[in-house]
């Protein structure tokens, strides 16, 4: 390998500084949007739809307003001034829908908000809404996609011409002759299950009134404040002096957090009417069935092989079941289509076509959740290239091998379109490789007959930090690619730098605090990372798409180095030298070899506050602004290797290894690193072995409680091994690459092919997760059924 | 619904009394009459570990307890095990370990490991896992949590072969 990266170790980017966000989320003096608490803040309740899909007859709640406590009770119709919440993309094909902040004539899910309640407190609320009686006339449902997808289904919107709401078609050269061509042909039907995000904190939001300034200040548990506070000014009439949004602390997102929601329009809207502060938050219950969901697809594939073990050919239909409407901003396109664009892997597949179509079902809308799409088409592809490698009579390795995107083919197009630029893919494949020891786990699994064992690799490429040129989502009319930082020195020398992201969890503090402080000289504690407050950036938009490193790491550096500038021209000034003279380091401004020697306090005093020692026009004030916008953005890749253990009489899966090798270019900090990946990969092992979201023919969740709907625990989750390839970057700021998602991008697909490969004396595959001791039990006696008929 | 019970209780070492409705959640309770918002609230159903606090030194969920309940009580809520300033030594293998990302469990989590690093014996890593398993974290996948309580069993079994 040539191009790994050969720089002298910086000081603080690449070192695993402790978190500066750690002292107050250690001691329960962090503050999340549910501890916000002012004077007279009233709270909010809602009645939800207990309902799949049926048209409001009547909603009785006069009892409930004469409850003492009670405020106020509102319906659909004491929100008419709000435009409903719609979704719009340039995408062809796409039909959007509409949705108002309360169901209005129709509920389409259960949990749909109904009745908004305020009360004096939050029990009253609940109170208040037990004694609300809503008639329903349930109306027919299909309540999977295949269901709703035939043409004389029942159509949850009327005004949409059918249940799909959009479709597309990906084709790059001739896919049907080069199938027919084709020497090997393997065919699979891969199904995700729907899934849910599961923060551990629930959705809150409490919006702030201010009656001195007229203004209101909405304390979100969001990771798109930008988003919303544009989108929630446009439907509200406010504009971003009377209206800020403010993360503060935010207990995770992995996408739940991520879209708009009625709830956050409706306590802002009560808000400014009532001149009063207002928080709701959600319990477990209303989390999981009101925030949006995720994945649930259904992809029918087909890979074709030449005599040498290269893919010819892939062509895919995928179906996705997006709920009830379209999310905002995203779009209900947003997950099914990401399965198409990132189909064909990190692999030279020269014939690609692709079908997807987006069905509306009565169910949550789905939106997106940590991986978006890939996950799906990590586990449909590497099953694929299993399945091809055991026809072939090659392993899995090998034929990965043959078909990964060469070192020297960079810049590449897959037949999506999307363009891999150098990135460590084969390196990652070696790594996962010898980490694993096969001949040691091919030799347990000849001789163990107490567990069935089995390995299974993933390899995949991700596009991460998208630039302006394209949409995050298909056809979404924003710019998602661009990030505004400003960076000062204040007249006490103090550093404080301004962006328009917001950390939930993603350690931003810190990593763009080193960022800033090796770029600048001063110590990484001595900047202040500010973030999270649309008031104090022109625009962003927020943290998601393994964006916040590149486009963030990125302006910070840009941002920086033209405040560098300016404290080395002050500098050169007052020391009578040039410019490129000057250093900086450890919160000192000097001349190597000299006396020359100020900190950076003592350049402030200069510059601010001393009136003397400078001439006026060298007292620059000491702040810079940038904006970056990687244009594209960054390939990431990584290989993933699962060991399991299967027990024959319980069935019990148990994940004994998973190791991960990958590049994201330079790394900031490896600890923090290392915490992405490890989170990452236990949602993936949690889309892998546990978690469904289940409802039953009539569209009734009957996975609503973390009892049910179960994540993983410390129990099911090993130890996780990491291996970091760090390939250079060339012409971007700092040589970042986003990697928030990875894990969960890759661990369902190395799971699942190690299940698979554990049962290879079976005969059985594993095509739909998760997989779980039950269905595994199923697919067993399904296979002994059929060797009994033979 | 109003009328209220009269509860005497000492929270993190400091007396302090309330007339509490009798449906009142003891997380509640702290979180919304007394601002300790510390003790965080996942699922209001015992099963995340979050609103996890010591009572009588005891790990206990106080999303499962009512304020009543609290009466005559010791409670110690994660605002009494360190401060920004002077963190406790659990709290310091924390953020040595990165054993945190948003922060949410991580209150409840100190309360267990408070309470496992006094009671079990915590011999290998499985045991540890097993310990910490009624607590979920939703973006750490643990590994960094277990290293960090691995390093203060050892801390504490060096300290107690001495
Ligand atoms: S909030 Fe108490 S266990 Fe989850
Ligand atoms: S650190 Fe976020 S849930 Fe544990």
């Amino acid at each position: 390998m040539t191009d790994a990266i050969a720089y002298a170790r910086p000081k603080y980017i690449g070192k695993s500084i402790q978190r500066l966000e750690d002292s107050r989320l250690l001691t329960g003096r962090g503050r999340y949007a549910a501890d916000f608490q002012v004077p007279r803040m009233a709270h909010l309740a809602f009645v939800r739809s207990d309902q799949a899909y049926a048209r409001i007859c009547q909603i009785e709640t006069h009892d409930a307003k004469e409850l003492p406590g009670v405020i106020g009770i509102f319906t659909a119709s004491d929100f008419a001034h709000i435009p409903e919440i719609t979704a719009p993309s340039k995408m062809l094909n796409y039909h959007p829908t509409f949705c108002p902040v309360l169901a209005r004539d129709f509920v389409r899910y259960v949990g749909e908000p109904v009745v908004a309640i305020l009360a004096e407190d939050r029990y009253v609320g609940e109170d208040a809404a037990a004694l609300i009686e809503i008639e329903y006339d349930p109306r027919d449902v299909a309540v999977t996609a295949r269901e709703a997808s035939s043409p004389n289904a029942p159509k949850l919107h009327d005004s949409l011409g059918s249940n799909t709401i959009f479709s597309r078609q990906f084709a790059a050269g001739d896919c049907v002759k080069a199938i027919s061509d084709a020497v090997h042909v393997v065919s699979g039907q891969f199904c995700m299950t729907r899934k849910t995000s599961v923060s551990i904190e629930p959705r809150a939001y409490m919006a702030e009134f201010e009656p001195q300034k007229d203004t209101l200040t909405l304390h979100s548990a969001t990771n798109i404040p930008g988003i919303v506070r544009d989108e929630i000014g446009r439907l509200l009439g406010l504009s971003g002096n009377k209206f800020r949004v403010v993360t503060c602390d935010v207990g995770g997102s992995f996408g739940g957090k991520g879209s708009l929601y009625p709830e956050e329009i409706i306590v802002c809207d009560l808000a400014l009417r009532l001149e009063r502060s207002i928080k709701y938050v959600a319990d477990r219950m209303e989390d999981i069935l009101s925030s949006s969901q995720a994945f649930e697809e259904e992809v029918a594939a087909t890979l074709a092989v030449d005599e040498n073990g290269h893919f010819t050919a892939l062509k895919a239909d995928i179906l996705g079941d997006i709920g009830a409407y379209s999310i905002y901003p995203w779009t209900a396109a947003l997950e099914p289509v990401q399965v198409a664009s990132f189909l064909p892997g990190p692999y030279r597949i020269p014939h690609y076509t692709a079908t997807v179509r987006g069905i509306c079902t009565p169910k949550p809308p789905t939106g997106p959740y940590r991986g978006v799409g890939r996950p799906m088409a990590v586990f449909a592809l590497e099953r694929l290239v299993d399945k091809a490698a055991f026809t072939l009579g090659l392993s899995p390795t090998e034929l990965r091998r043959r078909n990964l995107v060469g070192t020297e083919e960079f810049p590449h197009r897959i037949g999506s379109g999307i363009i891999w630029n150098r990135s460590g893919f084969h390196e990652c494949l070696n790594a996962a490789e010898e980490a694993v020891d096969l001949p040691s786990i091919q030799a347990e699994k000849t001789s163990r007959k107490d567990k069935w064992v089995g390995v299974g690799f993933a390899s995949y490429a991700e596009l991460t930090g998208i630039g302006s040129r394209i949409a995050v989502a298909p056809g979404m009319p924003m710019n998602t690619g661009a990030e505004t930082a400003t960076i000062r020195i204040d007249a006490t020398g103090a550093v404080s730098a301004v962006f328009a992201m917001s950390s939930h969890g993603q350690s931003l503090e810190t990593t763009l605090a080193q960022i800033v402080a090796e770029e600048l000289g001063v110590l990484p504690e001595d900047v202040n990372v500010i973030q999270g407050d649309t008031s104090l950036t022109p625009h962003g938009t927020g943290t998601y798409a393994s964006r916040s490193a590149v486009i963030g790491g990125g302006v910070a550096v840009k941002a920086t180095r033209g405040l560098l500038v300016k404290v080395k021209r002050v500098a050169a000034t007052l020391f009578g030298v040039s410019p490129s003279d000057i250093q900086t380091g450890d919160g000192n401004i000097f001349v190597p070899n000299t006396n020359f020697a100020i900190n950076f306090a003592e350049i402030a005093r200069l510059v601010y506050s001393d009136m003397s020692t400078l001439p006026q026009e060298a007292r620059e004030t000491l702040e810079f602004q940038a904006t970056y916008d990687p244009i594209v953005g960054t390939t990431t890749s990584a290989t993933h290797a699962a060991v399991v253990e299967i027990d024959p009489e319980t069935l019990l899966i148990k994940l004994r290894r998973h190791f991960v090798a990958e590049d994201c270019g330079r790394l900031i900090n490896p600890l923090v690193v290392n915490g992405q990946v490890h989170g990452g990969v236990a949602q993936g092992i949690g889309a892998a072995l546990l978690e469904e979201l289940k409802f039953d023919d009539a569209g009734q969740p009957i996975t609503a409680t973390l009892a049910d709907y179960l994540v993983p625990t410390s129990a099911e989750v090993p130890d996780l091994e990491v291996a970091h390839i760090e390939t250079e970057l060339p012409d971007s700021p700092g040589g970042f690459r986003g990697m928030g998602e990875g894990g969960t991008i890759g661990a369902p697909a190395a799971i699942a092919n190690a299940v698979t490969d554990a049962l290879s004396q079976l005969g059985i595959e594993v095509n739909s997760l998760p997989i779980t001791p039950s269905k595994l039990h199923a697919l067993i006696a399904a296979a002994t059924k059929q060797d009994r008929q033979e | 619904m109003s009328s209220k019970t009269h509860i005497t209780l000492t929270i993190n070492d400091e007396p302090y009394r309330a007339d509490v409705e009798p449906r009142m959640l003891a997380a509640d309770f702290l979180r919304d009459e007394l601002a300790l918002t510390g003790t965080h609230i996942g699922c209001e159903h015992g099963v995340c570990g979050a609103c996890t606090i010591l009572l009588n030194g005891v790990s206990v969920r106080s999303c499962l307890l009512l304020a009543i309940q609290l009466d005559d009580a010791e409670v110690q809520t994660v605002e009494g095990l360190g401060s920004t300033r002077e963190m406790h030594r659990i709290q310091t293998a924390f953020r040595e370990y990165h054993a945190l990302q948003c922060g949410f469990c991580t209150p409840g989590f100190l309360m267990t490991v408070q309470d496992i690093l006094n009671t079990l014996p915590l011999r290998n890593d499985k045991e540890i896992r097993d310990a910490l398993s009624g607590n979920i974290c939703r973006c750490t996948g643990y590994d960094h949590i277990v290293k960090a309580v691995r390093s203060l069993v050892t801390e504490r079994d060096k300290i107690a072969n001495q």
